[in-house]
């Protein structure tokens, strides 16, 4: 990466690679800002997002907090004028800001979940209980009943090497 | 094809009242389904996706090739499942590269997984697509005198590129299943706007997240609703805990689509598992 505000067109062209081209396309005319719901609450701005990744400015935007105030609503996508993959740059640039070391503890224990237990969502007695009261099966029919299925989930995050990629950063 | 239940997380493990109304009111419409043994989390796209494309698409694969080979299409009763196991089974279809790549994992475990090989279908839009009026009407025996606030959410109708179900700005989908109860669904400011839960931010940010909810409740707590009517077991929390949350006195209960549906079958309430709910349903029905 280049220096933070020198444009890195090596990066330009990885992201390109990965989205396409349609962050050329961006006029900045403002349409996703104005109909962000997150921007409405916060500093966190859609259009300058987009006018850093189509400088190539890695080194202002991989590390941002900004770039996690995204709810991928999609209101932004749906009205950009300019057919501009909006969620697909965020998505692309948040599996950057990932994998060089920038992600909320939060956000790594909700991994470690999906990995330990094939859910993102922990059981307790206190909901089995409350299944078995509707009729359902205590356990659902998922990976949680079955072994074997959840270690082909750990086998898919392995080779995928999200895991590891978190423990490195 | 018969569909195979895809149950997600949040159903089967916070709210499962979703998960037995689902049973129940599917099966009083004459659908037959199957669990989808073995699935695991979608898996969830705010996250999953954000984190890694190929860790997402690949576990999602996972999932659609064990409905491939149930033999059954699959069916949902979550956005997010609805957007991670769609939007998957699209890609899958367009680029055959990436096919290669997801196929050359799931080899290490004996699956595969075909483009097109099985349908993604949410729970709202199989029974207005799938289902007639009639059957549905027929099905209940009794009218919902309610106001009902609809809360689409976001995966449900988008991308509409792909999805096209219904104009995402505008749609109509959900209010005319609600208002087949004998309930009236509201128009509300911002109705289109995100719970938001999504993305990531409820972990991440959860205030920012709470600020959403708060918007959202003030102009469906000024509409007048009696009830807020979702499709999603997600925004489903985002506005059970969020009212609990923000301490304010709204008590406005949340019900899933096949939670009203079982209301107006005159389903015993205790099988449609209230309980679980932070904000009591109390209504007169
Ligand atoms: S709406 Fe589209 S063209 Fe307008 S600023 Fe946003 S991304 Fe750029
Ligand atoms: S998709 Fe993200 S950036 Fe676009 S409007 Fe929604 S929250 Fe804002």
């Amino acid at each position: 990466m280049a220096a933070d505000n020198v444009p890195d067109t090596a990066w330009k062209s990885t992201l390109i690679d990965d989205v396409g081209e349609t962050v050329n396309l961006c006029f900045q005319c403002g349409t996703c800002t104005s109909s962000c719901p997150s921007g409405r609450m916060t500093a966190f701005r859609t259009r300058q997002i987009l006018r850093m990744a189509q400088f190539g400015l890695p080194e202002l935007i991989l590390p941002s907090d900004d770039l996690w105030y995204c709810t991928t609503c999609y209101t932004c996508y749906e009205r950009c004028p300019r057919g501009v993959e909006i969620v697909g740059i965020i998505t692309s640039l948040r599996n950057m800001a990932v994998r060089a070391g920038f992600m909320s503890e939060a956000h790594k224990d909700l991994v470690k979940t999906l990995y330990e237990t094939g859910h993102l969502i922990p059981t307790s007695d206190k909901i089995m209980a409350l299944r078995k009261d509707l009729g359902l099966d205590e356990v659902p029919h998922t990976v949680l009943r079955d072994k074997e299925a959840l270690k082909q989930v750990q086998y898919i995050m392995e080779q995928t090497r999200l895991l590891m990629i978190i423990k490195e950063s | 094809m018969d569909l195979a239940f895809f149950v997600g997380c949040i159903a089967p493990l916070r709210y499962p009242g979703i998960e037995s109304a689902t049973r129940e009111v599917l099966e009083r419409l004459g659908v037959s389904i199957r669990d989808l043994e073995g699935a695991s989390c979608c898996p969830a796209p705010g996250v999953t996706r954000s984190f890694d494309v190929k860790t997402w698409v690949t576990m999602a694969a996972r999932n659609i090739a064990l409905a491939e080979r149930q033999g059954q299409n699959i069916m949902t009763v979550c956005n997010g499942c609805f957007g991670s196991l769609f939007e998957s089974a699209h890609l899958l279809g367009e680029d055959p590269a990436l096919l290669r790549d997801v196929n050359d994992i799931l080899e290490g475990l004996n699956m595969t997984v075909t483009p097109h090989g099985v349908e993604v279908r949410h729970f709202a839009e199989f029974l207005a697509k799938d289902v007639s009026d009639n059957t549905i009407k027929k099905s209940f025996k009794r009218k919902l005198d309610l106001d009902v606030a609809v809360h689409y959410g976001c995966h449900f109708l988008k991308p509409s590129k792909i999805k096209q179900l219904d104009d995402p700005e505008r749609p109509t989908m959900v209010d005319k299943l609600v208002e087949l109860t004998g309930a009236r669904s509201l128009e509300y400011k911002d109705k289109q706007m995100c719970c938001g839960a999504g993305g990531g931010v409820r972990a991440r940010h959860p205030d920012t997240a709470l600020a959403m909810t708060k918007a959202k409740m003030d102009i469906i707590k000024e509409a007048g609703a009696d009830c807020i009517v979702d499709v999603c077991p997600f925004c489903h929390l985002q506005y059970d805990k969020g009212q609990k949350a923000l301490g304010k006195d709204y008590d406005i209960p949340v019900l899933h689509l096949a939670q009203l549906y079982g209301l107006a079958m005159d389903i015993d309430p205790k099988l449609l598992g209230f309980e679980a709910h932070d904000i009591p349903v109390k209504l007169k029905v």
